[in-house]
């Protein structure tokens, strides 16, 4: 079906309507996004809680227990209820920036969850949920936010790269990456996140380009959270974005982002394939960003509210939450433990955002260069000089 | 144990020695396989080590440096080809925001062993984006280094310690100086990367220049000989970082400095060179340090690139300018 043959229904968002319906002899500035290219989503648990059949993806969570299923909602719940104090830091003065994840807790838990300890792992900068799956210390997420670094975390500890700030770039490290894995005749993947304004850099088709040439095992996780701070879906892409995979020659998928259960099954699928030599694969997570872009965004000069309320509607956390009472996979005791631990858990990192020191001054002149660099050197002894000089006078 | 090779064999045979060597270093580029690179500089290293070793990329080079770092961090150390200096520039985001700057935002848990050839620099009349010199757009990036032989030698040693380095090197070479040959020791002990080479002793003036210029301040020195005047020639060797105290050191020898390159003199390394030489030899300068270096204009069509670049007789009236202070 192409877009063209379907002009006639209707926008799914009114700004996509007013472009496309400009007169007829303009050239349309945006795409018109409709119905009838609205693609099937993979979906196992439907806004309500209720476990949907799907014949193709079943099987990669036909053995969760109610174990597994509690611990995916304490992901969600604990990663939102950490998003919610960096929000609040950040509001204090204590962080420069944030970035909220805010509804997208089941894109980011149910494919961090269906990576392997050996998986590698290539974010951009709102990971925060797959760094918690990772087992990166959410407080070590801070730091760059903070600007005591620019990274915080060592990334081979985890097999979870730094946050990479320039839209994009880490799609071209993790098929690198993934190119020496296969080199190694290893049999772990890796996994790159990116949303999806990224999907119109260069680098993003660059590393569909290369990982399809020699079929690396990557996987392509896109978050469609809908907005590239204020330009819509639209204005990146004519067609859907899992189908861009097609031309590249690998296979693409778009799963409910805010069902965890079908992003994990779906996620696994794709990391199996990458182990078993099948090449790439992107995943489509089609999710909502319920907050800002960063705390320096303004959603209300671009969004209106009734979006907004219609995807609180399909809510992530609160669509588990009714399987696991509606299927008895969890009693009341569960959920009032979880809300202590949660508010354990922001007190903690409120008190590590505070204790976290200033650098010192000479970290400007560190790791610059692995082997050193004399240029480094003297200007680092130059700065130590006009440091020592307020140290003579008696002052600082 | 020396042979005689053109500069560019004499990297051959120097990725051909790392890839024996080392079974992490890949070499990538766009036809460095079967072809053996535009200018065959890869040639045969696809035959004898294979298409895992030496790697056809498609023709993205953002997307050979970004898979480069990728490899980097899985423990490679790959040896990237851009073809041609002007084609650089899509890769130019990979190396500047994410190459240069990976070991720092790591706090140094990571490192970058990539190196990034570029056949750079005009005089062999080609089209437009085959003739430029760029290597101050880099040298301003801290996280990089930045390299340039001049002669066979050089080119076989420093690109072993390029390979061996744990930082990212730009290597710039000399495409015009390909052809010339030169004796290469494999078995010597090299000098430091990053180290200038006096390569002609003079006491009344110093011409410093790397890569394709250092030639050309040779025969310079060779015909102010004839007019009886006694240049040293300091061949620079690395542009980032670069060796101040052979200059000043050279400087205070002969009072006066010249320094010499392809790219635009404005915002060049000479401007670099020209500022800090005159800040550490203040009192022993007898006159201002000049540049002689391309126009700030595009490159111009091959027809005038000989107006364009550094000739004997630019550098000639340099000199005379600078003897006349």
């Amino acid at each position: 079906m192409t877009v063209e043959s379907t002009a006639a229904r209707t926008p799914r968002r009114s700004a996509g309507s007013k472009a496309g319906t400009t007169g007829t002899k303009r050239t349309r500035t945006t795409a018109k996004k409709d119905a009838g290219t609205e693609p099937q989503l993979v979906q196992l648990l439907t806004p309500e809680g209720k476990r949907v059949k799907n014949a193709e993806y079943d099987k990669y969570v036909a053995g969760i227990t109610p174990e597994e299923l509690r611990g995916l909602y304490r992901d969600m719940v604990l990663t939102r209820r950490f998003d919610a104090e960096a929000t609040s830091l950040q509001r204090q003065g204590e962080l420069g920036l944030w970035a909220s994840l805010l509804g997208q807790e089941a894109a980011q838990i149910g494919s961090g969850r269906a990576t392997r300890e050996d998986d590698y792992v290539f974010p951009t900068y709102r990971e925060h949920g797959v760094a918690w799956c990772r087992g990166v210390d959410p407080a070590n997420l801070l730091g760059m936010f903070r600007g005591v670094n620019n990274g915080g975390w060592d990334p081979n500890s985890n097999n979870f790269q730094l946050y990479t700030i320039v839209i994009g770039s880490q799609t071209l490290h993790a098929t690198g990456y993934a190119m020496g894995v296969a080199k190694d005749g290893a049999d772990s993947a890796v996994i790159a996140y990116f949303g999806d304004g990224a999907s119109s850099q260069g680098d993003v088709a660059e590393s569909f380009t290369f990982s399809a040439v020699y079929n690396a095992p990557v996987v392509f996780f896109c978050q469609n959270n809908q907005w590239a701070i204020s330009e819509p879906t639209e204005k990146q892409s004519r067609v859907p974005i899992y189908q861009r995979a097609q031309g590249f020659g690998f296979p693409g998928v778009r799963v409910d982002g805010n069902d965890v259960l079908g992003v994990l099954a779906v996620t696994r699928w794709a990391l199996e394939r990458a182990r078993g030599g099948e090449g790439p694969t992107l995943v489509e997570a089609f999710t909502y960003r319920m907050g800002a872009h960063t705390t320096s965004d303004d959603p209300t000069r671009y969004r209106g509210d009734e979006e907004r309320q219609a995807w609180e509607a399909k809510d992530p956390i609160l669509r588990l939450r009714r399987y696991l009472e509606a299927s008895n996979h969890a009693d009341e005791g569960f959920f009032q433990e979880l809300e202590a631990e949660s508010e354990a858990l922001g007190k903690r990192v409120r008190e590590a955002v505070r204790a976290m020191p200033d650098p010192d001054h000479f970290a400007i002149f560190e790791n610059a260069y692995a082997d050193g660099h004399t240029l480094v050197d003297e200007e680092r002894a130059q700065f130590a000089a006009y440091q020592a000089s307020f140290a003579d006078e008696g002052g600082n | 144990m020396a042979d005689k090779m053109a500069l560019a064999k004499a990297i051959n045979e120097s990725l051909r020695r790392a890839l024996e060597s080392d079974p992490k270093v890949l070499i990538m580029g766009e036809d460095v396989g079967k072809l053996g690179g535009v200018f065959r500089v890869t040639d045969g290293l696809q035959k004898d080590f294979g298409e895992s070793r030496v790697i056809d990329t498609p023709l993205a080079e953002s997307g050979i440096v970004g898979t480069a770092i990728g490899l980097a961090l899985r423990g490679y150390r790959p040896v990237v080809e851009i073809q041609f200096d002007g084609f650089v520039f899509p890769a130019y985001d990979q190396i500047v925001t994410q190459l240069a700057k990976m070991h720092a935002r790591s706090l140094g848990k990571v490192k970058l062993p990539v190196v990034v050839r570029i056949p750079y620099g005009g005089g062999i009349g080609a089209v437009e984006h085959h003739s430029e010199s760029p290597e101050a757009l880099f040298a301003h990036v801290a996280g990089l280094k930045i390299v340039s032989p001049s002669n066979a030698s050089d080119a076989y040693w420093m690109m072993q310690q390029a390979i061996q380095s744990d930082d990212p090197v730009i290597f710039f070479e000399p495409k015009r100086r390909y052809w010339d040959k030169g004796e290469v020791n494999a078995e010597a002990i090299p000098g430091p990367l990053h180290k200038a080479q006096v390569v002609r002793e003079g006491t009344d003036l110093t011409l410093a220049a790397y890569g394709p210029m250092v030639k050309l301040c040779q025969e310079v020195a060779d015909a102010a000989a004839e007019e009886g005047k006694n240049l040293e020639v300091l061949d620079l060797r690395s542009v980032s970082p670069l060796d101040f105290d052979s200059i000043q050191a050279s400087v205070e020898k002969t009072r006066r400095l010249v320094v010499v390159h392809e790219a635009p003199v404005f915002f060049g390394s000479g401007a670099e060179i020209a500022a800090r030489i005159t800040e550490r030899c203040f009192y022993h300068l007898e006159a201002p340090v000049l540049r002689v270096g391309g126009y700030h204009a595009p490159y111009p069509p091959a027809r005038l690139e000989e107006e364009y670049l550094p000739n004997l007789d630019r550098v000639l009236d340099a000199v005379d300018r600078s003897l006349a202070y």
